[in-house]
């Protein structure tokens, strides 16, 4: 490999708006401005300062050029911008898009950033077909709309439970101890209400085998973040959280047509983000991984337990906030709340948090200057890996 | 067998490589593309082979399956998304790997949702929902 970017860019400024049912009145750009301007006074920055955009509008695109729109509607205008199609991905892939921007010398201070809208007043689009034609939807829109990814991912655990035999009763643990975390964030949405393995197990069954409270809840929010050259960082107002390496396994756009389901792309991108790091899996100190439901692939295809195995692995070790293995401090998709794909952003901003050690509450007590990101876009369709540090760890 | 205004849910939207496949499966003949270049057998239907070291355009060429297959992975829905399949819960969503290879998105039916099995054989079964369009479903198959 050649040279790689590792340790040229941090990101210095986060901004992010508490995930919620509805936001009535307020629209995706709006959202999105609003994390925006938070997450550059986060960095003690002005908008003149801002030279590269990397901002995606989501799942229902209104038409081209949105990084245009977005400069206009908040008087922001760089010298570099595009847009990052990576799904539920799009954060992790932001923020590597953002360091090979800088590191090539394009730009210096990368605003990235994604928002959902649901404004409460009209009826949610109906999930499933006809909202968006792809070349395979005429292939499966006639057969039955699953309620969001729902069918999809169920279909995954149910294979995965054929092949390796780890049931609700294993994956609740994941739901458990994610909502134990948000019950310590109070910008998690469901930060009042803790549940039990039996609450899982006995929530109803909305695709077999994946109960309710393994099932993510479509929220409206945002969030930004800031990334800049390393050198600059080390001046600003904030510990800076290094981009170490990463990368972004393509899989498959329709679970049906490509390879073995129980095996996720981020595998892919874990390899090549640990090689770029010169670090392995056994010295993460902290995982954010991408929680589109259960985890269980993830962790194994990431390299933290062997394949089959994640079912016991997640009984073995204490995943919350203050245990051997901290997953999804901030309670993750299933409990921070998912805000259509800008869910994705809210994993990197919650990594920077750890390393900063201004969590608050919900900050891992032990050591937090390795961090490692995920996100994850369609299903198992493209899944990004990040790597995170502090100073210490560089 | 709905009149296609009566029919509420979804259906197919043919495109100019897909419509062969809809009419085919009108005379109940499950097809797929094969590509005369180097033998990959490819489905959804597309105008260019996927295989892994070919570059064909325009190589594919339709053929006939068994109709036979197993169930590589299933669900059942207890929620319908879309109000139009609110009467068909429970129903299952299953992905079919065909003999030949190639896999489909479907439903599986004719049987108790519960009792279906990962690696259960299966084969076609056509639901004509439509005048003009013929749905392949899939039941098991009887020893």
């Amino acid at each position: 490999m050649r040279d790689n970017m590792r340790g040229a860019a941090a990101i210095v400024g986060i901004g992010e708006l508490k995930p919620e049912r509805t936001r009535p009145g307020r629209d995706a750009m709006s959202l999105l401005a609003e994390a925006a301007y938070l997450a550059i006074q986060d960095a003690g920055l002005t908008k003149a300062d801002i030279d590269g955009m990397i901002l995606e509008e989501g799942m229902t695109p209104t038409g081209s050029g949105y990084n245009p729109k977005m400069a206009e509607y908040m008087g922001i205008y760089p010298t570099f911008a595009t847009g990052c199609d990576a799904q539920g991905a799009a954060g992790v892939t932001m923020a590597l898009q953002a360091a090979a921007y800088i590191n090539a010398g394009l730009c210096d201070y990368v605003l990235c950033g994604m928002s959902a809208a649901i404004d409460g007043s009209r009826p949610r689009r109906p999930a499933g077909p006809g909202h968006t034609e792809t070349a395979t939807s005429e292939f499966s829109a006639p057969f039955g709309p699953t309620v969001g990814a729902n069918g999809w991912y169920a279909m995954i655990a149910k294979r995965y439970e054929k092949l390796y035999g780890a049931t609700v009763e294993k994956r609740a643990k994941i739901s458990v101890d994610l909502r134990y975390n948000a019950n310590h964030n109070p910008m998690a949405i469901w930060h009042d209400v803790p549940i039990t393995v039996d609450d899982v197990v006995n929530s109803r069954i909305v695709a077999d085998p994946l109960h309710l409270l393994e099932c993510v809840m479509p929220c409206a929010g945002a969030c930004a973040f800031i990334v800049t050259r390393a050198d600059i960082a080390r001046g600003m107002r904030h510990k800076p959280a290094y981009v170490l390496g990463g990368a972004n396994g393509v899989s498959r756009s329709n679970l049906t047509h490509v390879g073995e389901i129980t095996i996720s792309p981020v595998g892919r991108a874990a390899r090549k983000a640990f090689a770029m790091s010169g670090y392995g899996p056994s010295d993460v100190q902290v995982m954010e991984i991408y929680d589109s439901f259960t985890v269980m692939c993830e962790l194994e295809e990431s390299g933290f337990c062997p394949k089959g195995t994640a079912g016991d692995w997640v009984q073995e070790h204490d995943l919350t906030f203050k245990g051997d293995k901290p997953l999804n401090t901030h309670g993750g998709q299933l409990s921070y709340g998912q805000a259509s794909t800008a869910g994705g952003c809210a994993q990197v901003t919650e990594a920077v948090r750890q390393i900063r050690r201004d969590a608050g509450e919900h900050q891992v007590p032990g050591p937090t200057d390795l961090v490692y990101v995920t996100g994850s876009g369609g299903t198992f369709s493209q899944q990004s890996a990040l790597l995170l540090a502090s100073g210490a760890a560089l | 067998m709905a009149t296609t205004s009566e029919y509420k849910k979804p259906l197919p939207t043919p495109s100019h490589v897909s419509q062969p496949f809809w009419d085919a499966a009108k005379e109940h003949r499950l097809t797929y593309q094969r590509c005369t270049a180097c033998g990959t057998r490819v489905f959804y239907p597309r105008d260019v082979c996927p295989g892994p070291e070919c570059f064909g355009v325009g190589t594919l060429e339709w053929v006939e399956s068994s109709g036979k297959g197993w169930v590589y992975a299933s669900s059942i829905s207890y929620q319908p998304a879309h109000p139009a399949f609110a009467g068909d819960v429970p129903y299952v969503l299953a992905i079919i790997e065909l003999d030949e290879g190639v896999r489909m998105h479907t439903n599986v039916v004719g049987i108790d949702p519960k009792e279906v099995e990962i690696g259960m054989r299966v084969e076609v079964v056509w639901d004509d929902v439509t005048p003009e369009f013929s749905l392949p479903k899939f039941r098991p198959i009887q020893k």
